[in-house]
């Protein structure tokens, strides 16, 4: 355990170094860069690979090509660079190449806001790439938590062989901490196939969880594709074989709800509950906490770590005693929709929005409550 | 064909393949497959990558590690794969329109890096895969199914583009000229560095067809009439109007990896 004083982009960084990730690839962006700075200067030490490529396409394709050579592989980005990014992520989910993106969220569209805050990038965390397909995304709100989401999520990637994202922001992204860093973490080994080159499928059925799989260069001679494929990897256009393909990939999320959900939550049996993710969880419970100092009436406070796969019914079930919820959220009520669609009919859902560039206020919040 | 050479490609099911009848594309694998062999390579000694079109169908016939990646990525997937596995051979397999369009910037930017690879442009001067569209290398004039009163965009030469971009061996050859085009691949694969050959090929199908070339052996003539070897070419005049063959551009430079290597060792001493 060591004692530091660090960024959550630094955090993040280090996260992901002692969870094993030895690749990063990616592309300067604000306010990113400091993850690929870090990784520039840290993984030549421990031998591993960074390289800046010429643009968040290349970022991805070569962390992509990486993991599927065996490396753990990482790469950090902001809205633009993510948009760019989708056509990769959409690969890697359709491949099964597990790998983990980071996006630093900042104020879109386009170019939009460079180093002012949003959260306006969690339906295109979860839309974003084309057709129908399953995604992870982990919200911290905290440094300390830019560290321990970033052992988690390579953790989830590597055992479900999906790209999982941590949607940072800005804020949490610059923001310094003081937090205690493990010495090491639990890294995940990837488990090698039993089975010998001819026996050996590369989308086998036996279990989707912690699958054992080959990479290249392991004499497995596996193809790759991203067109619809069988469980040997080479194309298809059997409709049966593209449904198996389809619902196997939605099962990496719809069988691991529970196992993907995480959540903080306090006071839920209140009238009232805030619920926010990431840095403006930080301004909600600060409202909380000053509502509760001039009387006795309490106010739940649910925020949300995993923002997808949303689990509509965990959320319904701490929801059920709630006539009133708060969505904090600095865009224009994407979560919200996904709340009111969680919980009962008659459950009001109220929504404090900022997206301007400003962190929301707990003062906005208190007016709401 | 001989035993060893069908031992390298997946016979079991992935044949017959999608190329339609007269394609030049399979003459420039059969060309691939023997300078690999040649080279005393197994299929486990290599990676074949692809992007998207129909000279990317190609990494599918072969018995090795097989990339299919997305259109226009297979040198930044190529890259990442490169880096994991510096020992292995990195062969990429490329369409004019997936390497030089989508590509392009990961074209020009993987020969400035030079990370040791070897990139087989077959250049058969359309999109094949979506119709016969024009691509960066469609003569201007010449037509095409988004050019139907002729190209109205000039082409790239790919080989001035990797020469101009830091590319340590360039080279070309045609589809009619399969034992050199194996030779210059052995030499691009030996080469240390980013390596590219051009292969000028045929789409009878489509771009032959569209601009009255006749059928694949009229192509094949045209090919094999039309083009004149590097020492042929005294004055630049010599070249016009002719596919010029050979090893164009063949130098030294560090090559990406070692030189990330040497990196490495610095920051580990301090």
């Amino acid at each position: 355990m060591s004692i530091q004083l660090l960024s959550g982009n630094e955090a993040c960084a280090l996260g992901a170094l002692k969870a094993g990730v030895r690749f990063f690839a990616g592309y300067p962006i604000t306010p990113s860069t400091e993850i690929a700075e870090m990784m520039s200067e840290e993984l030549p030490k421990l031998g591993g690979i960074f390289i800046q490529m010429e643009d968040e396409i290349a970022s991805i394709c070569a962390m992509v090509g990486a993991s599927a050579a065996g490396m753990k592989a990482m790469t950090a980005t902001s809205g633009p660079g993510f948009s760019l990014m989708q056509e990769g992520i959409g690969y890697a989910i359709m491949t099964e190449v597990p790998c983990v993106i980071v996006n630093v969220q900042r104020g879109g569209p386009a170019t939009g806001l460079p180093t002012k805050v949003a959260q306006a990038d969690v339906m295109a965390a979860r839309w974003g790439t084309h057709g129908d397909h399953p995604i992870v995304a982990l919200a911290p709100w905290s440094v300390m938590e830019s560290f321990t989401l970033t052992v988690k999520a390579i953790e989830i990637s590597e055992r479900l062989r999906l790209p999982v994202l941590i949607l940072s922001d800005e804020i949490i992204g610059h923001m310094r901490e003081v937090v205690s860093i493990p010495e090491s973490v639990a890294i995940h080994e990837r488990k090698k196939p039993t089975k010998s080159k001819d026996e050996y499928l590369h989308y086998h059925d036996e279990t989707n969880f912690d699958a054992p799989f080959a990479h290249f260069g392991e004499g497995f001679r596996i193809h790759i594709s991203g067109l619809t494929h069988r469980q040997d990897g080479f194309p298809t256009n059997d409709p049966k074989v593209i449904k198996w393909k389809m619902d196997r990939l939605r099962n990496k999320t719809d069988l691991n709800r529970d196992w993907l959900h995480f959540d903080e939550h306090l006071d839920l049996d209140a009238e009232t509950v805030i619920v926010s993710y990431g840095s403006s969880a930080r301004a909600a419970l600060e409202a909380k906490n000053e509502f509760e100092k001039n009387g006795s009436k309490k106010i739940g406070f649910l925020r949300l770590i995993t923002l997808w796969p949303f689990h509509y019914m965990k959320v319904a079930e701490l929801l059920q005693n709630t006539k009133r919820v708060v969505v904090v959220e600095m865009n224009q009520g994407q979560m919200t929709r996904e709340i009111a669609r969680a919980v009962r009919r008659d459950v009001q859902v109220i929504d404090v929005n900022r997206y301007d560039g400003e962190l929301i206020t707990p003062a906005e919040v208190l007016e709401k409550l | 064909m001989n035993q060893e050479i069908l031992d390298r490609l997946r016979m079991d099911d992935r044949f017959p393949h999608i190329l339609c009848p007269g394609c030049g594309i399979g003459s420039a694998m059969n060309a691939m497959i023997r300078a690999i062999a040649e080279s005393g390579l197994t299929n486990d000694d290599i990676c074949i990558i692809s992007g998207i079109g129909c000279s990317s169908r190609v990494p599918g016939y072969i018995d090795a590690d097989t990339f299919h990646t997305l259109h226009g990525r297979a040198i930044p997937s190529a890259t990442g794969v490169k880096l994991a596995h510096p020992d292995k051979e990195m062969i990429i397999i490329a369409g004019d329109g997936d390497l030089l369009a989508i590509g392009g910037n990961h074209f020009i930017h993987a020969a400035r890096r030079n990370l040791d690879m070897t990139v087989i442009l077959i250049n058969n001067h359309n999109y094949g895969m979506t119709g016969g569209q024009y691509s960066p290398t469609t003569p201007q004039g010449k037509r095409a199914k988004t050019a139907p009163y002729g190209c109205v965009e000039r082409a790239f030469d790919a080989c001035e583009m990797g020469i101009g971009s830091g590319a340590v061996f360039v080279a070309r050859s045609t589809t009619y000229h399969t034992p050199h085009l194996k030779g210059l691949i052995k030499q691009a694969m030996k080469k240390n560095g980013f390596a590219l050959v051009e292969v000028i090929s045929q789409c009878p199908t489509l771009y032959g067809r569209l601009n009255r070339m006749g059928d694949a052996v009229k192509m094949l003539e045209y090919f094999k009439e039309n083009s004149i070897t590097v020492s042929q070419v005294k004055e630049p005049k010599d070249a016009e109007g002719k596919i010029v063959i050979g090893v164009l551009h063949d130098i030294e430079a560090p090559e990406y990896y070692e030189s990330y290597r040497k990196v490495c060792e610095h920051a580990q001493r301090r």
